[in-house]
């Protein structure tokens, strides 16, 4: 594992930046020249929400994988979060723009469709989140702050797994997936009554290491207050 | 093969058509014929049939898979020869209907219709079939049945869809008895002159063409008459939401979406939405149908 740990180090950010982003024009390009079935515009849509949960699971797995298999991802959580956000954006124009159409009906629809509403519920809580990934305003805040303005990703989080199974017909296997994913990495982060003690321990002993790791980091403070939230149910 | 010569019509062996009809239905489709026939003529005219590929690329047909592609990939394995259809209930003569002794016995025509899905999308269909009317007087409507019950063959082993609880196996649908055998009301058997492929519901499903895609059943194996109201599949899981009838409205909103506005398969990535008619544009035909009755709630 360390061995893997070392080599993700040389991993750089801008990378899983460009890689991240691709599908998203690559997918628009496939619906403009049929790739994407005789109906582009639901496919589209449908891709890019599928493609904001699948970021969105990877940005909650990391302080899971970290704990329980020694990986270390958290350098590119920054940018797993950003680009979840991106599909977040790119799956919510998509059905602004190409999908709903009619302004008026848009806004109808957010009031009266839960599971629209749910979605929308979804973004709002996202939107400061993404606003607030960047170092100024990690410094700004201060790491306490930070760190509690970032759990709204756990809300946002069921939203969005519930907002995929709520829009699906009759009894489908696929959104209950992602819906139990996301459950299961948060249930992971619940500290079991009793072992508050020694997971306190075990939570000072990280905020140690991350610290001690922090020469990898450019911004001390942005890896103290991450690795400091992570621990935090 | 049931004998179908039961009436003492007289007209009967003058119009080899109207032999295996009774009275009643005699009337109703002459009725029906006249209007279908200027009306049919009309929409022929001014509607553009969707390409083939895309009416058989872009199919809900959940025993195959959930997604719109599944039915084209997975379809093939369907066993569509031999089949028949088991005619039952209060007919006359019930049994299983061979599907080749069917086809003998109807007359095919095309008829070109719209079809709207309760997903907001639509399509135009040129079916090639014959009136349901004509398949139930085959085996006889008696004179109490009021519901015509229809279910979709379930085979695990051919259609990998059933194997998850997406719907109460088998699919199950259902009709008025006089909106069974409303002259627009037929069973398909083939699209733009070829016989229906496996995902539009091999070899004979119905086509319903002022209710939502869904009432149109597909694959048909079994026919009931009865005379009490029968449960049907989407109803059975979501009650609120799809009701017995439903009919194409844009008033009536399905509580998820709104059902004013529907996209035509075909338009590309920048589709515009068009409105939705009422009853799908057959309004003129089928509202009598529903004379006097709160389409809100009888959605």
């Amino acid at each position: 594992m360390q061995q893997i740990n070392s080599a993700l180090r040389h991993v750089p950010i801008w990378l899983v930046y460009l890689l991240g982003v691709l599908p998203a024009p690559a997918l628009l390009y496939a619906g403009v020249t049929g790739g994407l079935g005789v109906e582009p515009i639901e496919a589209l849509e449908q891709r890019l929400g599928e493609l904001a949960l699948q970021f969105l699971i990877a940005g909650l797995a990391v302080t899971p994988l970290r704990r329980f298999t020694g990986l270390n991802l958290m350098r590119f959580r920054r940018a797993i979060g950003v680009l979840t956000f991106y599909y977040v954006c790119c799956h919510l124009l998509v059905w602004l723009l190409l999908d709903v159409q009619i302004p008026a009906q848009v806004w109808a629809d957010i009031l009266k469709r839960p599971y629209i509403t749910i979605g929308m519920a979804a973004f709002v809580l996202l939107l400061p989140l993404a606003l607030t990934s960047n170092n100024l305003a990690v410094r700004r805040l201060g790491p306490l702050r930070w760190r509690r303005l970032h759990r709204l990703v756990y809300p946002a989080a069921v939203l969005g797994g519930v907002h995929f199974v709520m829009l699906s017909k009759g009894f489908q296997i696929e959104p209950r997936l992602y819906l139990a994913a996301i459950v299961v990495l948060l249930a992971l982060r619940l500290r079991l009554p009793g072992r508050g003690a020694t997971r306190g321990a075990e939570s000072r002993q990280a905020r140690g290491r991350s610290r001690g790791e922090s020469v990898h980091n450019p911004v001390g403070k942005a890896s103290d207050a991450e690795s400091a939230w992570s621990m935090r149910p | 093969m049931a004998k179908r010569w039961t009436n003492t019509l007289t007209h009967a062996d003058v119009t080899p058509r109207a032999a295996f009809l009774n009275r009643r239905q005699i009337m109703a489709g002459m009725a029906g014929l006249g209007l279908a026939g200027l009306a049919g003529q009309g929409r022929a005219e001014t509607l553009e049939p969707n390409s083939f590929e895309e009416i058989t690329n872009y199919n809900n047909f959940y025993e195959f898979g959930t997604g719109k592609e599944d039915p084209a990939q997975n379809a093939h394995r369907l066993t569509t020869e031999p089949w028949s259809v088991k005619i039952d209930g209060m007919v006359d003569r019930p049994g299983d209907y061979d599907f080749e002794t069917i086809m003998s016995e109807m007359t095919v025509e095309e008829r070109i219709y719209r079809l709207r899905c309760v997903e907001a999308w639509s399509m135009v269909v040129p079916w090639n079939g014959f009136e349901l009317a004509d398949l139930l007087a085959l085996a006889g409507v008696q004179d109490g049945a009021k519901y015509v019950a229809f279910q979709t063959a379930y085979r695990p082993e051919e259609m990998p869809g059933t194997r998850f609880p997406v719907l109460d196996w088998p699919y199950r649908e259902g009709l008025r008895l006089d909106e069974a055998l409303h002259p627009l009301t037929i069973m398909a058997t083939g699209i733009y002159g070829k016989p229906i492929p496996n995902q539009n519901g091999a070899p004979l499903r119905l086509v319903v063409p002022w209710k939502y895609g869904f009432k149109s059943i597909k694959s048909v194996v079994c026919i009931t008459l009865t005379d009490s109201q029968p449960p049907t599949a989407w109803n059975m899981a979501i009650p609120n939401e799809y009701g017995f009838y439903s009919n194409v409205n844009p008033n009536v909103d399905h509580p998820r979406w709104s059902q004013a506005t529907e996209r035509r398969i075909g338009g590309g990535l920048f589709a515009k939405r068009q409105p939705t008619l009422m009853f799908n544009g057959y309004e003129e035909e089928v509202a009598g149908l529903y004379e006097g009755m709160d389409l809100t709630r009888n959605f």
